[in-house]
């Protein structure tokens, strides 16, 4: 059964390397601040004892004020698991950095993430609608969608 | 004491020889003339032949009789359609067991599933491309109204009519194989009573 790691335990480690980047942790999850995001994520990638190299999905939930974007780590060698979260305020356009570089399967949950909910992933190789036609108005997942 | 072995058989093997000559016997004396052939009609060249019908109900029985369906399943009601398709229900009893991959040898689709707008155009491009006659039965609540994606109205059609004419519906969610049958066979009564030469067209000529 795959351990799931204290996300306070990470986030001591990576407090360590880049102070300040992490906004909230508790034993189950720890939210990052977006602009590190990408740093944090390839930290917890690439460092030993950690060797997070699978991304299970990519999610995000509208809490009216901000959108939570969720990442479910794994790492096969060591069998345990990390739930990652980041925050957008900005609601008119929310914008985040693509992990695409890093799990090249997040490629099309980010799509979906952006049709749905209007986020956009920087950096992400063609940020379009995926199951949505272009020209759709509007994100239909969002609360304030009619 | 010496007990006396039982009887090993209730006959003899003289009495069963017997039997046996009594068979043979018997089927020899019924098989002294050869069965006339049962195919020998076939011979028999206009006794057999002439068949008195009106056009419209040769067509219309040679098309009901043998609709082949093209591949529209683009959900769960597909099951249902692969069950009645299958030994149990056995649609192959209606001329009908063959699915076609290619919809320009299908002349009935089926609409097993919910549609996005998305999808649609695939569905109106399939239908486009049958040959005519061709018909369609709406199979299921997705199909007929958009069932219970009927709210999440910004992606999924609301009914297959807003795409291509519907012949038939078949409500349930998804409906019995059962059903299926029934609602192939109400379009096998409605295809009986297709007109398929215009009168109106002949006497304005």
């Amino acid at each position: 059964m795959t351990v799931a790691l204290s996300g306070k335990e990470v986030a001591s480690k990576i407090e360590e390397k880049f102070s300040g980047s992490v906004v909230e942790s508790t034993p189950e999850n720890l939210v990052v601040k977006s602009d590190q995001l990408l740093d944090v994520a390839r930290f917890l990638k690439e460092t030993g004892g950690l060797d997070f190299d699978y991304l299970n999905f990519v999610t995000a939930v509208d809490y009216y004020d901000h959108f939570e974007v969720a990442y479910l780590l794994s790492s096969l060698e060591h069998n345990h698991s990390l739930m990652v979260k980041a925050r957008c305020y900005d609601r008119e356009n929310p914008a985040l950095p693509s992990v695409t570089g890093l799990w090249q399967g997040a490629d099309f949950q980010e799509r979906e993430i952006y049709d749905l909910f209007g986020i956009n992933f920087e950096g992400h190789p063609s940020m379009k609608r995926i199951f949505l036609w272009d020209g759709f108005e509007g994100h239909p997942l969002r609360k304030d969608y009619i | 004491m010496e007990i006396e072995p039982a009887k090993k058989y209730i006959y003899s093997d003289i009495e069963l020889d017997r039997e046996e000559g009594q068979v043979i016997e018997d089927l020899k004396a019924q098989s002294q003339q050869p069965i006339p052939d049962p195919d020998q009609w076939l011979d028999e060249e206009l006794e057999q032949n002439i068949l008195l019908t009106s056009v419209d109900a040769l067509i219309n029985w040679g098309r009901r009789s043998s609709l082949w369906t093209a591949i529209c399943f683009p959900a769960c009601c597909a099951f249902e359609m692969i069950a009645a398709n299958g030994p149990r229900f056995d649609l192959a009893r209606f001329g009908m067991e063959i699915l076609r991959a290619s919809p320009r040898q299908a002349d009935l689709m089926i609409t097993a599933g919910t549609l996005t707008w998305k999808m649609a155009p695939n569905v109106r491009r399939i239908y486009n491309q049958m040959a005519e006659p061709k018909w369609v039965i709406a199979m299921g609540a997705c199909a007929i109204s958009g069932g219970i994606f009927a709210s999440a109205e910004y992606a999924v059609v609301p009914g297959y009519n807003r795409i291509i004419p519907v012949d038939v519906y078949v409500p349930g969610c998804p409906p019995r194989p059962e059903a299926l049958i029934y609602g192939i066979q109400m379009l096998q009564k409605k295809i009986a009573r297709r007109k398929n030469i215009d009168v109106r067209k002949i006497l304005e000529r």
